[in-house]
């Protein structure tokens, strides 16, 4: 596939072409640095290089592919947003990334200063023509996880084809039955879309194949137990971020071949730092591409990073839909039940997200905890204060970063975490 | 011929260098400059002459100071801790009673509370602005034109009742002109802008419960007005070295003199 054809497709999307292309050469870079530069990886990571290597590229032509045979490309931002319902449609679902620091400037005349990174890279990504996944949507899903959102995707929605599922703020049956109300509302938007109705057998198989994708991050995040540790942080974050866009079942398959070499590499004892090295969970914010800069902080501090409580990590994957319901109803229970399940630092008190925390860093055989939360971002900063007294509360030290996708603060992160090491060391 | 040392330990800070050299369990050397805008050739300087088992580099230059020495096989082995190792364990060795340590240096403010040994327990450092830092006082001292070797001494002889309320380093800075505009003393400023200042370290304190003794090291260490007022802030005395600038340079020696005992 040549670069050319590739430009065409781009064009067509209406993308600002230089921009574009600048873009791509600075990923390119940072890649290359951050990823490439890793001693001892798994050969199984050749699919994901190659995957990124693609990531504005083949994918973006597979989505084209998708819509001229008549499929609908939905994309969506947060973990809330039912996955199985859209696949059951027969639409592609992309998870778009907001993970760069593009067009503030422009962003910034829609949402106010003081809004999360994330917020401004999605807006700043539409109004600056740089996204081609946000340009091949039809639709765009948005959800009520913060103000911050909330009130963007007003503004968005003058830009994009929005539609916006409203997020309980509690677990209560009252919210329960809003969910449920919800992901009827979103099941017939979605019907109305593609003028397709999503039947049993459709929605029941869209279940198991989510549920599978979810089952093979599952077992790759138990495998980074081991000490020595057979795979970075790094390399784990980067599988569940693509694990957003990529085809789903060759995703999976691919993860599965990915854990085979794991197990082997853990029956051989081998890893990619010396066994006895510090083990750190990341925890809060998602991570999305191409925001690696605090795990390459964190892993060129002598540590490595055995999980990531995070959207872009067990939050989203941890739990499974019931797969034993035969009607659509009780499968939509299901899906009401799993939604909910989720321990979002939208939803108040949200007491079982430090529960969930300290079990992982004990299955993880973690040594101490980095709280990650994007500045400004509410939800996630508050819950720093009681997460860490939790955490202390049960002997696992943490330690609390709050930043954005500027690099300019890399030389102090890497200072704080590096006295957390020496911490954890002595 | 070189003098020849256990261990060394260089500071290579925003604001100066230093340097403490360590043989037979005492500091036998103590050298200090400004950082300027080489901090590598300074270093040099000021390393001229000085030979050790081990050299350990900490401060925001400790990186740069691997690549430029690491090879340098009179400085023996080079290794790096962060500043917050390093005053933690210069504080420790220095008062061992200490239960906590508040560093101020030129752009960074740490508080450290201390476990026996001069390990750390837990620990903050201010965000990336300058707010309460060094940086902040420098400023402020520009702004109402004293040298910031006499601006401690000048602002305890203010009067308390203004209010400064920001603590961004620009903002106060013009709260302080229009302070200025309006009328006011530049001692009661001055005052107003130490105490601004202290206000937000006491958040960072408390936070972190750092409770007496408390060792407060770090260039602003120098300065009078806000030991009185952290020591106010605490209800007794903050304990200051001799030589506040020096804590962070005498904790990274004794790291590699640790470093090379272990090895020994």
């Amino acid at each position: 596939m040549s670069e050319t054809t590739y430009h065409e497709m781009w064009e067509k999307l209406n993308l600002d072409l230089p921009a574009h292309d600048a873009l791509l050469a600075v990923l390119g870079k940072f890649y290359g640095d951050i990823y490439m530069s890793q001693q001892g990886r798994l050969k199984g990571m050749e699919y994901l290089d190659f995957v990124l290597s693609e990531v504005h590229g083949l994918r973006i032509k597979e989505l084209q592919e998708a819509k001229a045979a008549g499929r609908k490309v939905v994309g969506a931002f947060c973990v809330f947003v039912p996955e199985e319902l859209t696949l059951a449609a027969n639409c592609v679902q992309v998870g778009l990334c907001a993970g760069a620091e593009a067009g503030t400037e422009l962003a910034e005349t829609l949402v106010p200063r003081n809004t999360c990174a994330l917020i401004k890279s999605f807006i700043g990504f539409k109004l600056a023509r740089i996204c081609p996944y946000i340009e091949s949507c039809d639709l765009i899903v948005g959800e009520t996880t913060c103000d911050g959102k909330k009130k963007a995707y007003e503004a968005f929605s003058e830009i994009a084809p929005v539609y916006v599922m409203e997020v309980p703020q509690c677990k209560s049956d009252a919210d329960r039955a809003l969910w449920r109300s919800e992901i009827v509302k979103y099941k017939a938007r979605i019907e109305e879309l593609t003028g397709e109705a999503i039947t049993a057998d459709k929605l029941g198989q869209a279940i198991r194949l989510v549920n599978a994708k979810r089952r093979a991050l599952n077992r790759l995040a138990a495998l980074r137990a081991a000490d020595p540790a057979p795979i970075s942080g790094r390399d784990a974050l980067l599988i569940n971020q693509v694990s957003f866009y990529d085809d789903p079942v060759r995703f999976t398959t691919s993860v599965n071949a990915l854990c085979d070499q794991m197990e082997e590499r853990i029956a051989a004892r081998e890893g990619v730092a010396a066994k006895g090295t510090p083990r750190l969970l990341l925890s809060g914010c998602p991570m999305a591409v191409p925001n690696w800069k605090l795990p390459f902080v964190v892993e060129g501090s002598g540590a490595v990073i055995v999980g990531e409580e995070s959207c872009i990590g067990t939050r989203n994957t941890r739990d499974l839909v019931d797969e034993t319901a035969e009607t659509l109803d009780d499968m939509l229970e299901a899906l009401t039940d799993r939604y909910l399940k989720i321990d979002c630092a939208c939803f108040t008190p949200n007491a079982e997200r430090q529960d969930n925390i300290i079990a992982l860093a004990r299955d993880l055989k973690a040594d101490g905890v980095i709280h990650y939360a994007l500045q400004f971002c509410q939800p996630y900063t508050h819950e720093a204060f009681k997460v860490e007294k939790a955490l202390t509360r049960d002997g696992l030290p943490m330690l609390a970063i709050e930043t954005d996708y500027g690099m300019q603060d890399v030389g102090q992160l890497k200072t704080r975490v590096e006295a957390f090491v020496e911490m954890l060391k002595a | 011929m070189d003098v020849r040392l256990d261990a060394l330990g260089v500071d290579i800070g925003s604001r100066s260098v230093e340097v403490v050299g360590l043989a037979g369990g005492e500091v036998v050397v103590s050298l200090k400059a400004p950082t300027a805008f080489d901090p590598a050739g300074q270093c040099a300087r000021l390393l001229e002459g000085l030979a050790a088992g081990r050299t350990t580099a900490t401060g925001y230059g400790r990186d740069l100071f691997v690549r430029t020495f690491g090879a340098e096989a009179r400085l023996g082995v080079v290794a790096t801790v962060t500043e917050i190792q390093a005053y933690a364990r210069g504080a420790a060795h220095l008062f061992p009673e200490a239960h906590s340590v508040l560093d101020i240096g030129g752009q960074d403010t740490k508080a450290v509370v201390l476990a026996p040994k001069g390990r750390v327990l837990r620990f903050e450092m201010n965000d990336r602005c300058a707010a309460g830092t060094g940086k902040f006082l420098e400023f402020m001292a520009t702004a109402l034109q004293v040298p910031l070797t006499e601006f401690g001494a000048f602002a305890l002889r203010g009067r308390r009742g203004l209010k400064v309320n920001s603590m961004c380093t620009v903002f106060a800075e013009s709260e302080a002109v229009s302070l200025m505009g309006a009328g006011e003393r530049p001692e009661d400023i001055a005052l107003a802008l130490h105490l601004a200042m202290v206000e937000r370290l006491s958040g960072m304190l408390r936070r972190n419960a750092c409770a007496a003794p408390l060792v407060f090291a770090g260039g602003v260490a120098r300065n009078p007005c806000a030991v009185a007022l952290v020591s106010e802030w605490l209800g007794t005395p903050a304990v200051v070295p001799a030589d506040p600038d020096a804590v962070g340079a005498l904790g990274a020696a004794l790291c590699a003199l640790q470093a090379a005992e272990m090895r020994a």
